[in-house]
């Protein structure tokens, strides 16, 4: 039987679809061209060869181990961060939450400061390439992640007892926020010079960090991560029409900001604490998919977690090559795009498609 | 018999908002709740569906207690429609779909589709189904929220102040709207309302809260000039216009 209006709505949800598609698309040929970029210069047919596993020893090893790694944390890293920050801004009910709203960035760069300062996992190079190394990333990671991880378990902690309501939530996040960068400053205060660069080093986000272990844990934590997020689509969007009409609808809001919370949380710990902070990405991707496909999570989920790929890919190469072979921390150019392409759409308002 | 609520009481750290009330209603019941700001109305539904949790009492639907049931089996029985709702920026359909929820397991089948399309046949819609929710009146957004409330396939309707946003003509669709439901579905639904002259003329069955506690439930009978008066603090005349009965304030 064919209902005219369920079938209306049926094209209007395959548009949205058909968005998810395109966006795959840009991803994918984004991807090539990153392949191709880089200081050595490889052409199509070396690439290729070298996917197929039969290039040149050199082509092999820039393709399989610098180049592909990168381009895969950047996708997965972006779908990560932007998937966050999707689902913060309709857990908080705040259209500025992203994964630093809550002081996991601060807690992580915190990590990093003790590590680096304290423990002496820094130092400096004078070789022409890199001036700053960092000698035991391990041990920073390791630190980064601890930090972030203690920060969301106080924030759960102090959120649970105001019953998670948003304010609870973004207030302990403000204040853990301060907290850690001033905890950041006092180790900085006594800290010799090259430490210092090697910390600034470290807050610079880098996708150039990954290998392929990494690349693995990010992958695996993200995309459970996603499905957990897509099996709560529908709360999601029950909660966005007010906690009340979300409780009659049989949804259980405080568990599923608690659980939201936590996953974004996990993401963003993960993230920050293996390529640093790449800041924007999780703010900017799910708003720019707002504007462009609506607020329903069954396709904004998805569609955030795209745009963030591709934002994030696109930035890295562009931070690759623009004043090549000096790269550029990412994490400065995705702003420096993002911000623009945002203010673009917030000016044109949203478009109702 | 659809609800039925005994003794259920509700404080708020600082002061007790409900006390002792108790009151039950069947399928084609039209129950107004009325009392003046502060009485308590919105308190006693959310309390029927578990939004907010009473701190004695029980609430039996459809002789289950409440308290047993899952948020989501509630949900499968009771439609609510809170007084202010949020517009964010969803198409019509969207929004009514979302009634769909505690039956959605993992994606709408064609028949959350269906039902979702009745409810906005139902209350006239159809037309604005792909137009965003906060470009519509008032008037039209009340129906988008009511519809959702009945994709819900409630056997209870639970409307907070439905009409009092409303213009005059809005005001008179949406309660007529209600009280089709009510006798074309077989629902009950528990109504709080401020306005005496559309719940004299249109419900059945009346609840007078004042301070918390029932001043006086029934029928029609109720709702006297004198028992008025009292919970308003406000002398008023019954009358009749065309045969419409009338509370006029003196």
């Amino acid at each position: 039987m064919v209902v005219p209006g369920i079938d209306n709505y049926q094209k209007y949800t395959g548009r949205k679809r058909l968005v998810l598609v395109l966006l795959a698309i840009l991803i994918l040929i984004s991807s090539a061209v990153a392949l191709n970029a880089g200081s050595m210069d490889l052409n199509l047919k070396q690439v290729i060869q070298a996917i197929m596993g039969q290039g040149s020893n050199v082509s092999d090893m820039v393709i399989w181990r610098i180049r592909l790694p990168r381009i895969l944390a950047a996708i997965i890293a972006g779908a990560g961060l932007s998937v966050a920050g999707c689902v913060m801004q309709n857990n908080l009910r705040n259209p500025l939450a992203s994964p630093s709203t809550l002081g996991i960035s601060n807690a992580a760069a915190f990590g990093a400061n003790l590590a680096i300062i304290v423990f002496g996992a820094g130092t400096i190079q004078s070789t022409s390439t890199d001036a700053v190394t960092i000698n035991n990333p391990y041990l920073v990671t390791l630190f980064a992640f601890a930090c972030s991880i203690l920060a969301t378990v106080v924030i759960l902690i102090l959120a649970g007892i105001r019953n998670f309501s948003p304010e609870a939530m973004v207030l302990s996040g403000v204040a853990l926020s301060s907290l850690f960068s001033a905890g950041t400053i006092l180790i900085q205060y006594f800290a010799q010079d090259f430490q210092i660069a090697a910390v600034v080093f470290w807050t610079f986000g880098d996708l150039g960090r990954t290998a392929w272990p990494e690349v693995t844990i990010l992958a695996i934590i993200i995309a459970l991560s996603f499905i957990y997020f897509m099996f709560r689509r529908w709360d999601y969007n029950a909660l966005d029409s007010g906690e009340e009409t979300a409780k009659s609808l049989g949804v259980n809001v405080e568990r599923l900001r608690q659980g939201g919370m936590l996953v974004s949380c996990l993401i963003a710990a993960v993230a920050v604490s293996f390529l640093g902070i790449i800041g924007f990405i999780g703010l900017v991707g799910p708003q720019i998919m707002r504007r462009i496909i609506g607020g329903d999570h069954r396709y904004l989920i998805p569609a955030s977690a795209l745009m963030g790929s591709l934002l994030l890919l696109v930035s890295d190469t562009l931070a690759r090559t623009m004043v090549a072979p000096v790269v550029l921390p990412v994490g400065a150019i995705t702003s420096f795009f993002g911000a623009p392409l945002f203010l673009y759409l917030l000016i044109r308002g949203y478009q109702k498609k | 018999m659809i609800l039925s609520v005994n003794g259920l009481a509700f404080d708020y750290p600082s002061r007790s908002v409900l006390q002792n009330i108790s009151f039950s209603i069947c399928k084609g019941n039209f129950l107004a709740v009325l009392g003046v700001n502060g009485a308590g109305k919105s308190t006693l539904l959310k309390c029927i569906n578990g939004v907010l949790k009473p701190c004695a009492g029980t609430v039996l639907i459809q002789n289950d207690e409440a308290t047993q049931l899952t948020r989501r089996e509630i949900a499968k029985r009771i439609g609510y429609v809170p007084q202010r709702h949020e517009h964010f920026s969803t198409t019509v359909f969207d929004a009514v779909l979302l009634g769909r929820k505690p039956y959605i397991q993992w994606e709408a089948s064609r028949n959350d589709l269906e039902i979702a399309q009745k409810a906005l046949n139902m209350l006239e819609l159809e037309e604005y189904s792909l137009r965003y929710l906060n470009e519509l009146s008032g008037g039209e957004q009340q129906k988008v929220i009511i519809a959702r409330a009945l994709a819900q396939e409630p056997d209870l309707l639970l409307l907070d102040e439905p009409t009092s946003s409303l213009d005059l003509k809005n005001q008179l669709e949406v309660i007529r709207v209600i009280k089709r439901i009510i006798q074309t579905g077989h629902i009950g639904a528990v109504v709080s309302m401020h306005d005496l002259n559309l719940a004299i003329r249109f419900a059945d069955k009346f609840i007078l809260l004042s301070n918390g506690e029932i001043f006086a439930a029934g029928g029609l009978e109720v709702m006297t000039p004198e028992n008025i008066q009292r919970v308003y603090s406000t002398p008023v005349k019954i009358t009749e216009v065309e045969g419409i009965p009338v509370v006029v304030p003196v």
